[in-house]
């Protein structure tokens, strides 16, 4: 009744591992570059724009941050396209990612935005720049500096989060786990090899970030 | 003609009357020392003349630019209305020179060649070119304070509106601020101060101000005014200086 | 199609979300029980035990919840114990919550001023007294308003172990639809249930922890 654990029964599926892998990297990659994208629009909407604006920016953060990644997720895949609108697997993916990495990041941005002390703010109104440089050159980079540690471990939560899209098919890392595992039946050492690859995409991800805020800001 | 103009301007916080007609002219060139007890509306004034505050009542001009008319255009009045802040306020994400060039780069939209030029130029006169590239994180208060100024400087403004400026700093390091305001004043610089140092005032003020209570409650050349004050409140308020 | 109206597919999904509510209570209790045995070992002194503890929370943090779903139903089994789908996702779930909720009261814990600990060490307390005198009831206020907030991740966490076939919120609204055909109504009301599950803690978190800034 003593299992042997066998890991060599992986090594014809290297390529496969590979290919998920590199999706899984590129889908962290363009949602984060799309999230953070969104969350900016979305933070400065909140705090720098029209009135109107406020409250569907507001129901569009609490919506997304209040319900499971799956079901937005299947939301977009299936439920969309009963509206009309139908996406790819991985076209779903990448949006599904997008639109939530967004709701969190405009959170992350407005909090740091919020904590820009007033003085600044009349200190460049007393310069005669406009709210859009304000926001711009005063505000943002300084609203970034501060909140940079919390949106990076966003990423690598909604990095971590992305192994969910193999439900749907999108090819990711999780989905070629499922592919190997049907074929060699060796479950458990599929998904403790792909949690260890998991581990150290994250691992990599924060070395990756860190490396990339002390070039932004070589102050912090 | 004046450069300031100040005329009756009243301003209330909710019910209560901060401003209860205060008239003020200020002249090319002049240096106003505006003095008075705490609460008494010192920086409410100060941060009517450039905007960060409206008025009820009244009429401020500056340069010819009519404040109360602007209707949130306040563009062309901030880029001759320069102000220096209690807090520093510097931007902490940028460095000094950096501080220095922004406004002039976003605003007044100056080529690269120009803004650095302009913040060489405004750091030497702050006596700070050494510190071009350091953070505010990495400068004393009074460095700070001085780097505050020549951002302001670099607008090349028409008037200087400065708001207890040595206040946030320790005793040691408000003289090397106060210097470089003194040689501003000296250069031509006009210069609207709200202080609590009462011999610069004297030495260096061409015009006090002190008020009382929302209003002015007396003006006039300082030297005569600190010898001899006309009324009992300016006695009171000089003695307690002291 | 008339024998699933939507009020039949409402009451099925509100029935399953039981099984939701049930799975997030037993991992936020037992998580939080692992939790703060782990923040114990994390903030003594031990060497062994703090680097054991922060391997055990850097693999829990570090790799997808589902990944830790998948070990449990299939790992468990190798011991040659029968495992249900509730089994396996109330351990993975539990172990998940503890690694957070470890982090979580740390973070509290280590904002405390050093010496607090200091004076608790000369008035001769024992570690685990000083942590039950001083430092606890201390980082316990802090504390409140972020363990309030990550209960509305372990919610919504609980969503995935419909991967592995436990019978909760997301699983009924996939099986629904795989009966009705109508994913976009089937989806909303499910989406819908979870914010009105977590919409409540988010708003009661983020209460706490203004009235928290304030009292400050
Ligand atoms: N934004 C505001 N809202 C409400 N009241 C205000 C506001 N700003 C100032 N006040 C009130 O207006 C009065 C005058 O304030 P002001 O700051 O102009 O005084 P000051 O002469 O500059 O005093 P200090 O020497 O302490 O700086 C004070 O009673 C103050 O409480
Ligand atoms: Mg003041």
């Amino acid at each position: 009744m003593t299992y042997k654990l066998q890991f060599a029964e992986l090594l014809p599926y290297w390529d496969v591992l590979l290919h998920g892998l590199i999706f899984t990297i590129v889908l962290t990659i363009v949602s984060t570059i799309g999230g953070i994208a969104v969350g900016t629009a979305g933070a400065a909407a909140r705090t720098f724009g029209p009135k109107w604006l406020d409250p569907i920016v507001a129901a569009y953060v609490e919506i997304i941050r209040n319900t499971p990644f799956i079901v937005q997720l299947f939301f977009i895949f299936f439920g969309l396209p009963a509206a009309g609108v139908k996406l790819s697997e991985t076209a779903a993916a990448f949006l599904a990612m997008v639109v939530n990495l967004g709701a969190y990041s405009t959170e992350i941005i407005r909090a740091g935005i919020e904590a820009v002390p007033k003085g600044h703010l009349e200190a460049a109104e007393s310069l005669a720049m406009t709210r859009m440089q304000i926001l711009r050159h005063v505000v943002l980079k300084q609203a970034f500096q501060k909140i940079y540690p919390a949106l990076a471990s966003q990423i690598i939560i909604v990095m971590l989060g992305s192994a969910v899209v193999s439900q749907i098919s999108a090819e990711d890392l999780t989905y070629a786990a499922n592919y190997i595992q049907s074929r060699n039946f060796r479950a458990f050492e599929v998904y403790l090899v792909v949690a260890l690859l998991y581990l150290l995409l994250a691992i990599a991800a924060r070395a990756v970030l860190r490396g990339i805020g002390r070039v932004i800001f070589p102050k912090a | 003609m004046s450069l300031v103009s100040i005329k009756d301007v009243r301003k209330s916080f909710g019910s209560v009357e901060v401003l209860k007609g205060v008239s003020i002219e200020v002249g090319r060139g002049d240096v106003v020392a505006i003095i008075g007890k705490s609460g008494s509306g010192k920086s409410t004034l100060l941060r009517c003349i450039n905007g960060l505050e409206t008025y009820d009542a009244g009429c401020i001009s500056v340069d010819g630019i009519d404040v109360g008319k602007t209707r949130g255009n306040l563009r062309d009045l901030r880029r001759n209305v320069g102000m220096v802040f209690q807090q520093f306020n510097l931007f902490p994400h940028l460095t000094a020179a950096e501080n220095v060039m922004l406004a002039p780069k976003v605003v007044n939209r100056e080529s690269a060649h120009i803004t650095k030029a302009l913040a060489k130029e405004t750091l030497a006169k702050v006596g700070l070119s050494d510190k071009a590239d350091s953070y505010p994180s990495q400068l004393s208060g009074g460095q700070q304070q001085r780097v505050a100024i020549a951002r302001a400087l670099a607008m090349r403004p028409n008037v200087l509106l400065c708001d207890e400026i040595t206040s946030a700093l320790d005793p040691e390091l408000v003289s090397e601020v106060l210097r470089v305001v003194e040689r501003l004043a000296s250069d031509g610089m006009t210069l609207i101060l709200v202080t609590h140092e009462m011999r610069f005032a004297r030495d260096v003020g061409t015009k006090l101000v002190f008020m009382h209570q929302g209003k002015v409650h007396e003006e006039g050349p300082p030297k005569p005014l600190f010898a001899s004050p006309g009324t009992p409140e300016l006695a009171q308020f000089i003695g307690m200086q002291h | 199609m008339n024998d699933f109206s939507f009020w039949v597919i409402l009451s099925n999904l509100l029935l399953a979300t039981r099984w939701t509510v049930l799975l997030s209570l037993v991992a936020f209790v037992c998580g939080g029980a692992v939790g703060l045995a782990l923040l114990f070992a994390r903030v003594s002194k031990i060497r062994w035990l703090d680097t054991a503890t922060r391997a055990y929370i850097e693999f829990f943090q570090g790799t997808p919840l589902l990944m830790q779903l998948f070990l449990f139903f299939f790992g468990v089994a190798l011991l040659g114990i029968e495992v249900s789908p509730w089994l396996a996702a109330s351990l993975a779930l539990t172990f998940w919550t503890s690694a957070f909720l470890a982090e979580i009261w740390r973070g509290c814990v280590e904002s405390l001023p050093k010496g607090q600990w200091e004076a608790a060490e000369t008035l001769a307390l024992s570690y685990i007294e000083q942590m039950r005198y001083v430092i606890l009831p201390q980082a316990l206020r802090i504390a409140i308003p972020p363990t309030v907030g990550f209960s509305v991740q372990v919610i919504k966490g609980t969503a995935l172990a419909s991967i592995i076939g436990f019978v909760d919120l997301t699983k009924a609204g996939t099986m629904l639809n795989n009966a009705t055909f109508r994913p976009f109504l089937v989806y909303s009301l499910v989406a819908l249930i979870y914010f009105a599950l977590c919409y409540p803690l988010s708003w009661y978190a983020h209460r706490l922890e203004r009235q928290f800034n304030v009292a400050r």
